[in-house]
Parts: structure tokens; C-alpha cells; sequence
């Protein structure tokens, strides 16, 4: 047993409301840079919907994740390492720009500085690529809250055999919900096993998944091997870059950025403990369905005694064994089983969790005239509306709808169980019986889901002073430091081959005057 | 060959000197002193630059056919320049038939070579994106690269394609093995055709441009990818030095941990 601790995330999906605040607080952190106009750390997705870049769960296409050979091995989807390495001068599965969607600025100066006139100016949109004024015909949520469905969302990739007719049939009363993305820092990471220059690692102490910029050579075949798509190109740089888990702020013991901001407050971060030593078996198991529980089988639980003295001789300090204790994630993942990976079958172990979406189904239920509070009118709805359940499966059970059943009965259970108590009445408990829940238990996760405070919500321990020589080494260095010209004069980076000040559009109006 | 011929004979013009030993040494010395200092001080500047994110259609067939062919002719560069002909003869390869293979070899990979340069040469021009996004660097490289495909594209068809025959072995390749033996012999270049000598000055600019330029990933071709375990693991930064406890430190001290 090699204990390992690893900082991950739940997101909770019946309240994310696609605010999209996530998404850009981490982008005015972490990508307002040339080079990664286009890049997204977090997004927020509309499901159903092709998604950002379109159609990245397209495995068949894009070649993401790990799969089984015929003789039952962990292979890259993308293929071995001597395909890899002669697909390097010209990657044959690398999305191009129009597969995310070409960046643009807007005429802003043109609002300030146009002349007096009848007309009101305009600011036009102007691509960050070629400074020319250019159509948006494609964004990173272009069908947010399903705008364009019937025209695009078709074209997700998880509405595959025959129920989904009945979803494209349906439509009229048809359902979505968000979905935020982040890298999901797996615990088989496809894209560290795919990087030629062995610059993609994981780190022991935590778990989060990085690029050595100083390492990275631009083979750019990370992107190709992480089936979330969730590592970019940094186009003015040539290297790799993706989202960092903020590790600065985890390192000092704060939430990541997304989860600060997230105004639903959906997300919860803590310790997961696993077994580095049974990863590569429980990615390697045969049926997809059962890869949840393997994953599962690979997290350790912290309150065993033999498990924190193993963890204790690995190295691992003891408030992070106290923080693990303590971890909501551990609770969401482990001991309700209420949080679900996203898309199981990709092989990779993903470490951000989410806790599926009720609301669909509570919808379908008054639609087909039922009561949102019987439970057993929900729990019929569940497994008869075929709609969202496959749905939901295809998305974070490789297809296996009695899990994803099970998970959203034992949410209607929790909710009518909690409505009656709040209501001054005794609480129906044979429902929570048939979901395997106790009294005492429906109000722990009735707490962790509905009211858990800041400190519930994220539980970061800090990284340990011990190592402090090596944090402040941080202190004086961006991880991902940004193009242009050197800062200071004295400033000891050299940078070549970066283009200073790229793109500013030459045929941009330099003023109003006519 | 191995005469050892007075190295630098009087006869050599203060010219010769300059072009083929001066010259030459110090685009050596550009090029190993460049690699060291980049390497030392632009990791982060290190890499391919890759643009097929921007423009993957002509990149598809044109970066493919430029380093398969790059690598086709630099092999024959290399057999071609550093083996002397006394070691192929004793080898039992006829001069006659070494220089149809090398002219066979040599067009194909050359032709590749050129076509694909070509293509990535056109994208960089035509396709807005990537011309905005190619700096000076690249504006240097692509110019000389040509020329020096080019020319020695060029002298290889006028004199060894269409031409009589010039064996290079005799001339160039004996100045080019005298550079790297420290034994230089101006001379034996001296006389060899216009094309060829402009050939080997251009390469040798190439030579002291390549360390400031994306050439430099030529250095770190990935082969040990094919070796190493697929999963990385690192920890977060290994302290240099255990710090002194508790104390203030100066801002500037703390930069050095690996």
C-alpha cells in the first residue's frame, strides 16, 4: 500500500444555475493571456449539448482516454509510443481552433473616440487571430440554457442509441442542466502519459496535475490524450498549459478560485487518501460499468487505523490525515456514494465529482401529473422517464442507469425525508430505509448539501512548513508566466521565440478622426 | 587523406582564411556558445512552437515531408561529408556507384525536403494567423533555411544531375572533416563550384542563427519517451537547503529550489 493524499472536488449539480462566474473568475486569473484567448480552465456547459471544444467526448474522433487492447492492457487511445512519436511532426488528432472557437476583442476605442454624428458607434467584434473584423459564429457555451438546441445539440456525442430519438422527439418539454469542467487531475492521468517530454506530472503530495513549462516542448499530444480536453496549446508560446487546481491557493490552504467565486456554492474540496499501488489495476478493469467501484476501491478511508499509520510512514503530516477526516469530498464520494465521475469509461480515474442533477426528473414529474413531494411518485418517475436517467448514465456511469437511479432516489428520499422534518412532522423513515440511509445520516448529508457552511464546504489544509523553503520558491515565479515583453530590466528571463505584443490589429482605427 | 598536408599552406589568400577557417570557427563557436547560454537562461523559450492549433491543413502534408526529408538529407550529409571515399572504396562501394545512390537518395529527400519547406514556408506567409504570430526569430530562420536547401538543392542538380559529375568528396567534404579535426584546409575548397561554396557558407550562417531560433528543439527529441513509465510523479519542489529557521529572509535569496 502506498498512501497518497489527493485534494479533489464535488460539484453539485441541482445548483449550479450556469452563472458562469467560475468560468470567469478563473479566467481573468489564469488565461486573460495572449496565447490562451481561447482557453478555458473552467467552463460551463449547457447538457445536452456538443460542448467545449465541440464534441470533445467524441472518443472515437478525438481519440481521448485509455482503453483495453485485445488482450485486456491499459493502452492511450491514441495509440503506443512509437505511433505517437511518428505522429509528432503533424498530430492527427489535435482540435484546431474551430473546433473551440476563434477568440475575439471588440472595437471598444470606437465607442470613446468616434465623432459626434447621428449614428450611435458600435463596437465591433474583431478576431484576436488576424485583427480583422470577424462574425462570432461559435463560442465556448455557445447553446447556453439550450439556445440553438434543436440545431445543435443533436450533436452531443452522449445522446447515442435508441432512447435518444425519444429525447430529440421530445424536445418540446425537454430538459438541460449545466455542467461546469475543469481539469479533472486524474489519478491515471492520459495526457502526463502522453507527454513525449515527460513534462506533464502529477504531484505526489496532493495530487494536482501540472505542465513544466520549462519542460514542455510544444509536442502537443497532452491535448490529444486527455479525453476532457482540458490541456490547450498556448498558441503564442507553443506550450502546453491547463488549469493549475490554483495550487498557489491550495498550497496556502485556500479553495481554488472556481470554487471561491461559485456563487451556488456547489463545489466542495477536500482530501481523498488512495492507494498510488492500485491505480493502474482499477483502470485496467474489464467491464466499464465497474470502473466506478474500482475507483472507488482505490480510495482509502481515513478513519482506519492501519491506513493512517501506512500514511503516516509515506509522509503524509497529520492535520492533512485530520483534514482527510474531515473531508466533505470523502463524504460525498465515499460514505453516501452520492458524487459520480464524469464519464468512468475514459479510464483515466477522475478526481472531480458530481452529485447528478434531481431537477430534471422532479420537472418530469409534474409534467406527467405527479407530486414533486411523494416520494414514491418520484421514485416512480426515476426509473420510468427514460429521458434524463440514460442521459445522466451515458454521462457519469459509462451507461449504467441503476447507479445513477440509485443516486437520484436517495436525493428525492433525503428531500421528502427533510421537507417533513422541517415542517415540524416525524419524517417518513422507511424511506430513507430504502435508500440506506439513517435518520442521524439524512442530516449529515442534508447539511453537507444544503446549508454546509464555508469551512464544511472547503477543507484545504495547508501545505506543510516544513517545506516552506520550497513554497516561497514560488513566490517570486508565475507558473505560467506571460508572453510579451520582460517585465523589469532586470528581469532574468530571457524570452525568445515569443512574438512582444502580437496582434494589435494594424488596421485598427488609431483614433476618431476621419 | 591522411597526408597530412601542411594545414595551412602559404599559397592559401588572406580571403580563403577568412571564408573557410575564420568564418567557419566562428559560427561554431556562435552556435555552442548560443546553446549553453539559451539553454542556462530560456527553458521556458525551449520548445517547437507549434502552430497546427491555428492552421493544421498544409501542416498536415507539408511538416511530415520537411522532416522526414530533413532527416534523409542530413543523414546523407553526414555520410556524405564526414566518411571519407577511401573508407566506402575499402568497403567494397564503387565511386560510381556511391554517387548514384547518393544522387538517387539524395533528389528524393531533397525534393521532399524542399516541397515541405515549402508548404510550411507558404503557410507561414499565407495563413494570417501564423504570420502575425511569427517573430524575428522566425523571420531569420525561414530565409535562411531556404537558401540553404536551396542552394544546395541547386548545386547538387547542376553539377550531379544534369551536369558532368563534381565529386565533393575530393573538395568539400576534406574541408569540412579539416574543420572538425582542427587540421582546416581552406584550399580544398577553394576551388570547388560557386554553388557549393555559397552552400557551405549559408549553412554555416544557419549554424550560428540555430541556437536563438525553435531549431533548438531538435535537441530534445523525445526518444527517451520510448523508455520511460507512463505515469509521472513528482513532489512539489525539493528545498535546496534546509532554511534557516524562523528568519527574515532577504527577498532575493530565495529563488534557487531546482
Amino acid at each position: 500500500m502506498r498512501v497518497m493524499a489527493h485534494i479533489a472536488m464535488v460539484m453539485n449539480l441541482d445548483k449550479c444555475i450556469g452563472c458562469h462566474t467560475c468560468s470567469v473568475t478563473c479566467k481573468q486569473t489564469w488565461t486573460n493571456r495572449t496565447g490562451v484567448e481561447y482557453a478555458w480552465f473552467n467552463n460551463v456547459e449547457t447538457k445536452p449539448g456538443v460542448g467545449y471544444p465541440r464534441r470533445y467526448e467524441d472518443q472515437d474522433h478525438w481519440k481521448g482516454g485509455w482503453m483495453l487492447d485485445k488482450r485486456g492492457r491499459l493502452v492511450l487511445r491514441s495509440g503506443g509510443r512509437i505511433k505517437r512519436l511518428l505522429s509528432i511532426f503533424s498530430n492527427p488528432d489535435l482540435p484546431a481552433i474551430e473546433d473551440y472557437y476563434e477568440p475575439v476583442t471588440y472595437d471598444y476605442d470606437n465607442l470613446v473616440n468616434a465623432p459626434a454624428q447621428n449614428d450611435i458607434p458600435v463596437a465591433r467584434p474583431r478576431s484576436v487571430l488576424t485583427g480583422k473584423p470577424t462574425a462570432i459564429t461559435w463560442g465556448a457555451n455557445w447553446e447556453d440554457g439550450l439556445g440553438g438546441a434543436p440545431e445543435n445539440a443533436g450533436g452531443d456525442p452522449n445522446l447515442t442509441g435508441e432512447w435518444a430519438q425519444k429525447v430529440k422527439f421530445e424536445f418540446e418539454q425537454t430538459f438541460l442542466f449545466h455542467l461546469p469542467r475543469l481539469c479533472e487531475h486524474c489519478l491515471n492521468p492520459a495526457c502526463v502519459s502522453a507527454c513525449p517530454s515527460g513534462a506533464m506530472y502529477k504531484r505526489v503530495e496532493d495530487g494536482i496535475v501540472l505542465v513544466d513549462q520549462d519542460r514542455c516542448r510544444g509536442w502537443r499530444m497532452c491535448v490529444t490524450a486527455c479525453p476532457y480536453k482540458k490541456v490547450y496549446v498556448n498558441h503564442a508560446t507553443g506550450k502546453a498549459e491547463k488549469c493549475t487546481f490554483c495550487f498557489p491557493r491550495i498550497e496556502a490552504g485556500q479553495p481554488t478560485v472556481c470554487s471561491e467565486t461559485c456563487v451556488g456554492r456547489l463545489r466542495y474540496l477536500g482530501l481523498l487518501l488512495y492507494d498510488a499501488d492500485r491505480v493502474g489495476k482499477a483502470a485496467a478493469t474489464p467491464d466499464e460499468q465497474d470502473l466506478l467501484d474500482a475507483q472507488r476501491g482505490v480510495f482509502l478511508d481515513p478513519r482506519d487505523p492501519e491506513v493512517r499509520a501506512a500514511a503516516r510512514e509515506s509522509g503524509i503530516p497529520e492535520d492533512w490525515l485530520d483534514a482527510a477526516r474531515r473531508s466533505p469530498v470523502h463524504d460525498l464520494v465515499m460514505r453516501y456514494k452520492v458524487a459520480l465521475p464524469l464519464h468512468p469509461e475514459y479510464r483515466t480515474l477522475p478526481m472531480v465529482w458530481y452529485v447528478p442533477p434531481l431537477s430534471p426528473v422532479l420537472d418530469a414529474v409534474d409534467v406527467a401529473g405527479g407530486n414533486q413531494d411523494d416520494p414514491d411518485h418520484v421514485f416512480a418517475a426515476v426509473t420510468r422517464l427514460r429521458i434524463p436517467l440514460e442521459y445522466l448514465a451515458e454521462l457519469f456511469t459509462a451507461g449504467d442507469t441503476d447507479v445513477v437511479a440509485g443516486v437520484l432516489m436517495k436525493l428525492t428520499a433525503l428531500r421528502s425525508y427533510m421537507r417533513e422534518r422541517t415542517l415540524g412532522e416525524a419524517g417518513d423513515e422507511a424511506v430513507l430505509k430504502a435508500v440506506g440511509l439513517t435518520a442521524r445520516e439524512a442530516e449529515d448529508l442534508h447539511r453537507l448539501l444544503a446549508v454546509a457552511k464555508y469551512a464544511d464546504r472547503y477543507v484545504v489544509p495547508a501545505a506543510h512548513t516544513e517545506d516552506a523553503a520550497a513554497l516561497t520558491a514560488m513566490e517570486n515565479r508565475c507558473p505560467v508566466e506571460t508572453s510579451g515583453e520582460p517585465t523589469d530590466a532586470g528581469g532574468r528571463r530571457v524570452m525568445l521565440g515569443i512574438p512582444t505584443l502580437r496582434r494589435r490589429a494594424p488596421e485598427a482605427p488609431a483614433g476618431g478622426r476621419p | 587523406m591522411n597526408a597530412a598536408p601542411t594545414a595551412l599552406s602559404a599559397t592559401t589568400s588572406g580571403a580563403d582564411l577568412l571564408l573557410w577557417v575564420a568564418f567557419p570557427y566562428i559560427c561554431l563557436a556562435v552556435f555552442v556558445v548560443g546553446h549553453v547560454w539559451r539553454y542556462r537562461q530560456d527553458q521556458f523559450g525551449w520548445t517547437s512552437r507549434t502552430s497546427q492549433l491555428l492552421e493544421h491543413r498544409w501542416l498536415h502534408w507539408g511538416s511530415p515531408l520537411f522532416h522526414l526529408g530533413a532527416f534523409m538529407v542530413i543523414a546523407g550529409h553526414v555520410v556524405g561529408l564526414a566518411i571519407p571515399d577511401s573508407w566506402t572504396e575499402a568497403a567494397g562501394i564503387s565511386e560510381h556507384a556511391y554517387h548514384t545512390t547518393a544522387v538517387w537518395a539524395g533528389s528524393v529527400a531533397g525534393v521532399a525536403m524542399v516541397t515541405g519547406l515549402g508548404m510550411l514556408c507558404a503557410r507561414r506567409l499565407l495563413t494570417r494567423r501564423i504570420r502575425l504570430g511569427t517573430d524575428r526569430s522566425d523571420k531569420l530562420l525561414f530565409p535562411l533555411l531556404s537558401v540553404t536547401v536551396l542552394l544546395g538543392i541547386s548545386a547538387t542538380a547542376t553539377h550531379n544531375v544534369f551536369g558532368g559529375g563534381y565529386d565533393y568528396r575530393e573538395t568539400v567534404s576534406v574541408w569540412f572533416r579539416g574543420v572538425f579535426t582542427l587540421q582546416p584546409h581552406p584550399a580544398a575548397i577553394a576551388d570547388a563550384p560557386l554553388l557549393f561554396q555559397l552552400h557551405a557558407l549559408s549553412a554555416c550562417l544557419l549554424f550560428a542563427a540555430w541556437p536563438f531560433t525553435r531549431l533548438v528543439h531538435v535537441w530534445s527529441a523525445p526518444i527517451g519517451y520510448l523508455a520511460r513509465p507512463y505515469l509521472v510523479y513528482r513532489r512539489r519542489a525539493t528545498p535546496a537547503a534546509p532554511a534557516p529557521a524562523r528568519q527574515r529572509r532577504p527577498a532575493s535569496s530565495s529563488r534557487r529550489a531546482a
